[in-house]
């Protein structure tokens, strides 16, 4: 994977939760420019090996000029965004992929509705760019329960197609209402929490929208779990996977050459074979059909952790 | 006359699964007149099917529209032919709000014209459904000088635009909503194979 060293350029608290950090070329290059919806793989030192973890660019997908992105603090995560929040100043270095983009915008639809709920809102803030530029006709719905958790808020702009819906004051995001009626081709993005997914797929398709007319986010981080351990098949090698840790990156941790891209169960890059096992395989990511899942004869070591006594990977 | 069943192809080769029902849904039917019998069987199927649908006839007798007015659909239009359906069914699609489903039934060229229109406006494909009735004559674009000719029955044809002696192909064009017609003496002048009726 390309990696690029930049230099953080902006570091500002946007709320007491959520961070904008700035990336910029430190000779003031040109960086690779990317389309809306797109991310980049951070690289964070930590201890003697490296947590990497992807983020949505929010910035104007067309500007060379640098990258921004926020990260909200999960002081009950996995460290990587609380590593952001403390450990990450203006003037350091940093290392991140290029961009690479999973949650593209269909732009032969007519119309755009975009949704997003709680820190999920990130990668519209780059697709509201792209379909200002391109004049599309959209419209975003922003839902959360109370202002104090509505992170997303401080970094949209304020328009009259971007409405937002705060449930404490009384205006609840009324999914039928928003995508009863919508034109002929439009298409619908969501991102956020698994629920408002899955409500706006199941809304979407009571109205008869084509499942092609229909996309989400397709990424999450991590979940932290039990600690495990992994056999590699082709060394015998015992890997211990850490509570706060992806098998991903105790793999990498531990040496283990092992190809990926999103991090986030959705581009399919990590799928590993697995040799043997006892027990349960915890599959978090959205790449496996429901049969492989199943079967137990893959694993996205992205995202996904096992609970058992034997787990032998075909590395 | 059922959906016909078309010999396997390459792949660009339309296949029509025939009408199949989706109760309750805002619906545009366009219909020829061997189409129609077509429609006709779906609101056997599903008495819900013709509540909500405007139905477009092209070329079609009296006798035929009245049958599907019998039928209480939201609204039946007779046109003489495709090009004056055209801008009543782009008017249609204008309107549509999603969820509504596009039902073409009779020959290729309606429903390779009229799917064509519909995905250029946002339609997606698998909200247009098809089903072939009636004569098996090709829309073709002449991809020498892109003229479109309707109708046609035999190959080789003749170009309606430029004349050229032209050989039926299966490769179509969902954006034309055409198959695609070559020219057959290109490398020797004169040189035409027999014309033969074209097959399923
Ligand atoms: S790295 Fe993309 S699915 Fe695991």
């Amino acid at each position: 994977m390309t990696k690029l060293a930049l230099k953080v350029a902006a570091v500002e608290q946007l709320t007491p939760l959520v961070k904008r950090f700035r990336f910029e070329d430190p000779t003031g290059a040109p960086l690779p420019v990317f389309s809306g919806g797109a991310h980049i793989t951070v690289e964070m030192p930590n201890g003697d090996t490296i947590r990497r973890n992807s983020y949505s660019l929010i910035s104007d997908p067309y500007d060379p000029s640098g990258y921004e992105i926020a990260v909200r603090r999960e002081d009950t995560g996995r460290g990587g965004s609380s590593h952001m929040h403390s450990a990450v100043a203006e003037g350091d270095t940093i290392t991140v992929s290029v961009p690479a983009n999973l949650f593209q915008l269909d732009l032969r639809a007519r119309k755009h509705v975009l949704i997003g709920g709680g820190i999920g809102i990130t990668p519209f803030l780059s697709q509201l760019r792209q379909l200002d530029r391109e004049q599309k006709p959209y419209e975003l719905h922003y839902a959360a329960r109370s202002r104090a958790e509505a992170a997303g808020i401080a970094l949209l702009p304020e328009a009259a197609h971007i409405h937002v819906h705060i449930s404490d004051e009384g205006n609840r995001m009324d999914l039928g209402a928003i995508l009863d009626g919508q034109p002929l081709g439009t298409h619908v993005y969501t991102c956020g929490p698994e629920g408002l997914i899955a409500a706006v797929a199941d809304q979407a398709a009571r109205l008869g929208w084509p499942k092609s007319a229909v996309h989400s986010e397709a990424f999450t981080a991590p979940p932290p779990g039990a600690p495990f351990e992994v056999t590699i098949a082709s060394s015998g090698q015992i890997v211990p996977v850490k509570a706060d840790q992806s098998l991903l990156e105790a793999l990498e941790a531990a040496g283990v050459e092992i190809d990926y891209s999103c991090r986030g169960g959705a581009c399919g890059r990590c799928e590993t074979a697995v040799t043997a096992c006892d027990g349960q395989i915890e599959h978090n990511d959205h790449w496996l059909s429901a049969d492989e899942r199943a079967a137990q004869k893959k694993i996205m070591p992205c995202m996904s952790r096992f609970k058992g006594t034997r787990l032998e990977l075909d590395l | 006359m059922p959906n016909t069943v078309f010999s396997p192809s390459i792949e660009s080769r339309p296949t029509y699964a025939g009408l199949a029902p989706r109760p309750g849904a805002p619906a545009i039917m366009v219909a020829d007149e061997a189409g129609a019998a077509a429609v006709t069987h779906l609101a056997t199927v599903d008495a819900t099917a013709m509540a909500k649908a405007h139905v477009v006839l092209v070329g079609a007798p009296a006798e035929t529209s009245d049958a599907l007015a019998a039928l209480s659909p939201a609204a039946v239009q007779t046109v003489p032919d495709l090009d004056t359906a055209t801008p009543i069914v782009e008017q249609l699609l204008s309107q549509a709000r999603m969820g509504t489903q596009l039902f073409l039934a009779g020959s290729e060229g309606l429903m390779g014209h009229i799917s064509a229109i519909a995905l250029a406006s946002g339609m997606a494909l698998e909200d247009i459904q098809m089903e072939h009735r009636g004569s098996i004559a090709r829309r073709m674009q002449c991809v020498h000088c892109k003229g479109i000719t309707d109708g046609v029955t035999t190959d080789p044809f003749t170009c309606s635009h430029c004349g050229l002696t032209l050989f039926v192909r299966d490769h179509f064009s969902r954006r034309l909503g055409a198959f695609q017609g070559v020219c057959v003496d290109a490398e020797t002048p004169g040189d035409i194979p027999a014309t033969e009726e074209i097959r399923p």
